[in-house]
């Protein structure tokens, strides 16, 4: 706007203000303990403290190079206080999960008979069946299952979702005994107003601090739709460093919401996530430059000098 | 750069929510959507493009639908040489019935010369802080609103309206943070001046909602609702999650930028400008009337992101490419 000086990377203010205002890299390593589900920030209205689901490493990498599963879960350090879920989506998949060490897994439903065909070559109800199968071991070795409903929002092959089949399957998958319920805009053509309508059909089925929502960014609605969801009270959000994985129904478009421009946000809104902001940008600069693409998150690419991963 | 023409996938056309209403009863029913990719999208572009192009692309801009295109600036070519061919564009444009068509200027010279060239509306700009009004234009704020007195006086006597910017109203790269009184304070000396509408830009874009509400809701308290509009910067990926607080709380006019054109001068490689595109998108969803056509805003995009080499910064544009 106006005419400008050249660019001011290294002024000093301008650190300042992203240290001081903006938390980046001013948060306690420690996650504090989180306060109650429900507990709402006293003046916004809006929850205390939001769960962030890291998909970057399954979600993300499956749409850019899927590394080894099995060696992944036997090599990773386990941090406590920190889950680890892997998809499972069958019973053949989850006892292989649990040989390999998993403590918490995940099962896909889709809210679209298309998309469920086109996927996993079967309808709703029979991948629900097996999900069954599933929830049924995890429940005799008490292993939490977390439920993934895609196509919220909308679906590439049938269009437009109707909320209320979105909430006839996210209640199936809760019902069996899934913990939580992640909603995704598998596609991301939802907006806020699309959102909403979907949330307030969900949340006549299942509880708020069972929701989770799961955005796409490929036409630039996810954090509004994060939130629009935030404002009604869902505080568990699944976000991938660096944006990572793609759109695999539209060439060349992003795919997942990048973690380091969601924590920004909620930073920014004084909600606690107990993620410390600068640590997964190194994270997301660490995956970028082995991947040899750029980062999706734009504070990463805004914050970080220049000459960085491409 | 693909030639391939992007299109909105078929089963989203046309793009209209289940309901008809607004999904939410404290939004605008509708939003005039003002385009700035001609004036501050190139002049943050680092190809200088040719005067018939910028011609081309307003006169697309035109067709869509948008209600106010803002076309060039009449500063000195010595600071902006992205804007040296102003009057050529200003005659050079077909400016439709019901568009407007604002400059900025900076001073009476500017104004004048504006005008002569067909100008109907013009632009000034303030700052909310005071280091950035110095080093932009080695003044005080309130030296820079008296250099404007001239300009709004001119305008006044001449019949032409005449918008005002306040810029880093949510963060300023030189002072850090900016007290929401003081952009308060500043809009309303603007206001005061005479400008019909103030437009409160986020101009590093490190805005988030919380910070948004909280200036906005200080401005409020001194200049009306119907007379603010918003200017998000998208450096830090913020800009819509910000437009949506400023719609929730009543602001009804928001700035953008075919194809997210523009970046932001003080980030090497950030983006600037929120995409018009992506924004007209939203607003759709959410059920809000912008009048523009949003293929043909796509168009436009890809017809000045091809003159300049560039891939679009607009999600929507991305994820519409027929390839």
């Amino acid at each position: 706007m106006g005419t400008v000086p050249s660019a001011l990377k290294h002024c000093l203010s301008y650190q300042h203000l992203l240290k001081e205002q903006l938390w980046i890299g001013e948060q306690a390593s420690q996650p504090p303990a989180a306060p109650h589900p429900g507990q709402e920030s006293q003046a916004s209205g809006l929850p205390a403290y939001v769960k962030i689901v890291e998909v970057g490493p399954r979600d993300g990498l499956q749409n850019e190079k899927m590394a080894d599963h099995k060696e992944v879960m036997r090599g990773i350090e386990r941090h406590p206080g920190v889950q680890y879920p892997v998809l499972t989506p069958n019973l053949q998949g989850f006892h292989a999960a649990i040989a390999a060490g998993a403590t918490e897994v995940s099962v896909f439903g889709a809210a679209s008979e298309t998309f469920s065909k086109m996927n996993i070559n079967c309808s709703i109800e029979e991948s629900i069946e097996k999900f069954e199968d599933v929830a049924k071991s995890a429940r005799n070795m008490n292993i939490p299952v977390r439920g993934y409903v895609s196509c919220a929002l909308g679906c590439p092959y049938e269009g437009n979702i109707i909320p209320t089949k979105v909430a006839e399957v996210s209640k199936r998958l809760y019902s069996m005994g899934c913990y939580e319920i992640s909603l995704g805009d598998t596609i991301g053509v939802g907006t806020p107003g699309s959102m909403k309508r979907m949330l307030e059909a969900v949340m006549k089925e299942i509880p708020l601090c069972a929701l989770a929502v799961h955005c796409h960014d490929t036409y630039g609605q996810a954090l509004a739709n994060i939130l629009t969801a935030i404002q009604m009270g869902v505080a568990v959000v699944d976000s991938s460093v660096a944006g990572l994985g793609g759109c695999p129904y539209a060439k060349g478009a992003t795919g997942n919401v990048a973690t380091e421009d969601v924590i920004y946000m909620l930073n920014g809104l004084g909600i606690n996530t107990g993620v410390n902001l600068y640590t997964v940008m190194e994270a997301g600069n660490f995956i970028c430059t082995a991947l040899n693409k750029k980062t999706n998150s734009k504070v990463a690419q805004a914050s970080f000098n220049t000459g960085t991963v491409n | 750069m693909a030639a391939a023409r992007r299109l909105l996938p078929r089963w989203m056309v046309p793009l209209r929510p289940v309901s008809s209403a607004s999904a939410s009863g404290a939004l605008p029913k509708r939003v005039k959507v003002v385009e700035v990719g001609p004036r501050d999208g190139l002049q943050n572009e680092k190809s200088l493009v040719p005067t018939p192009v910028k011609i081309s692309l307003i006169n697309m801009l035109g067709e869509t639908g948008l209600p106010v295109i803002e076309a060039t600036s009449f500063v000195s070519p010595k600071w902006v040489p992205q804007m040296a061919d102003h009057t050529e564009v200003m005659q050079g444009i077909t400016q439709l019935p019901g568009v407007s068509y604002p400059v900025l200027t900076p001073n009476l010279k500017g104004f004048q010369a504006a005008v002569a060239a067909g100008a109907k509306e013009v632009s000034i700009f303030g700052a909310a802080s005071e280091l950035f009004t110095k080093k932009n234009i080695n003044c005080s704020i309130d030296e820079s609103l008296e250099r404007f007195s001239e300009v709004m006086a001119a305008a006044r006597a001449a019949n032409v309206p005449v918008r005002g910017y306040v810029s880093c109203v949510l963060g300023c790269p030189y002072e850090g943070k900016i007290s929401a009184a003081k952009v308060a304070e500043v809009s309303k000396k603007m206001y005061s001046m005479g400008c019909y509408e103030i437009s409160l830009g986020d101009t590093i874009g490190v805005g988030t909602p919380g910070s948004m509400k909280e200036m906005l809701t200080a401005v409020m308290k001194e200049v009306p609702v119907g007379a603010l509009a918003v200017h998000c910067h998208d450096t830090y990926g913020q800009a819509l999650a910000n437009i949506l607080v400023a719609l929730q709380m009543g602001v009804s006019v928001v700035d953008a930028s075919v194809a997210g054109l523009g970046g932001c001068p003080y980030a090497q490689g950030a983006s600037g400008n929120v995409a018009t595109e992506d924004l007209v998108y939203m607003l759709h969803g959410l059920g809000i009337h912008t009048g523009v056509d949003l293929q043909k805003l796509m168009d436009a995009g890809t017809f000045i992101c091809n003159a300049l080499n560039r891939r679009t910064n607009s999600k929507v544009s991305q994820a519409s490419c027929r390839l």
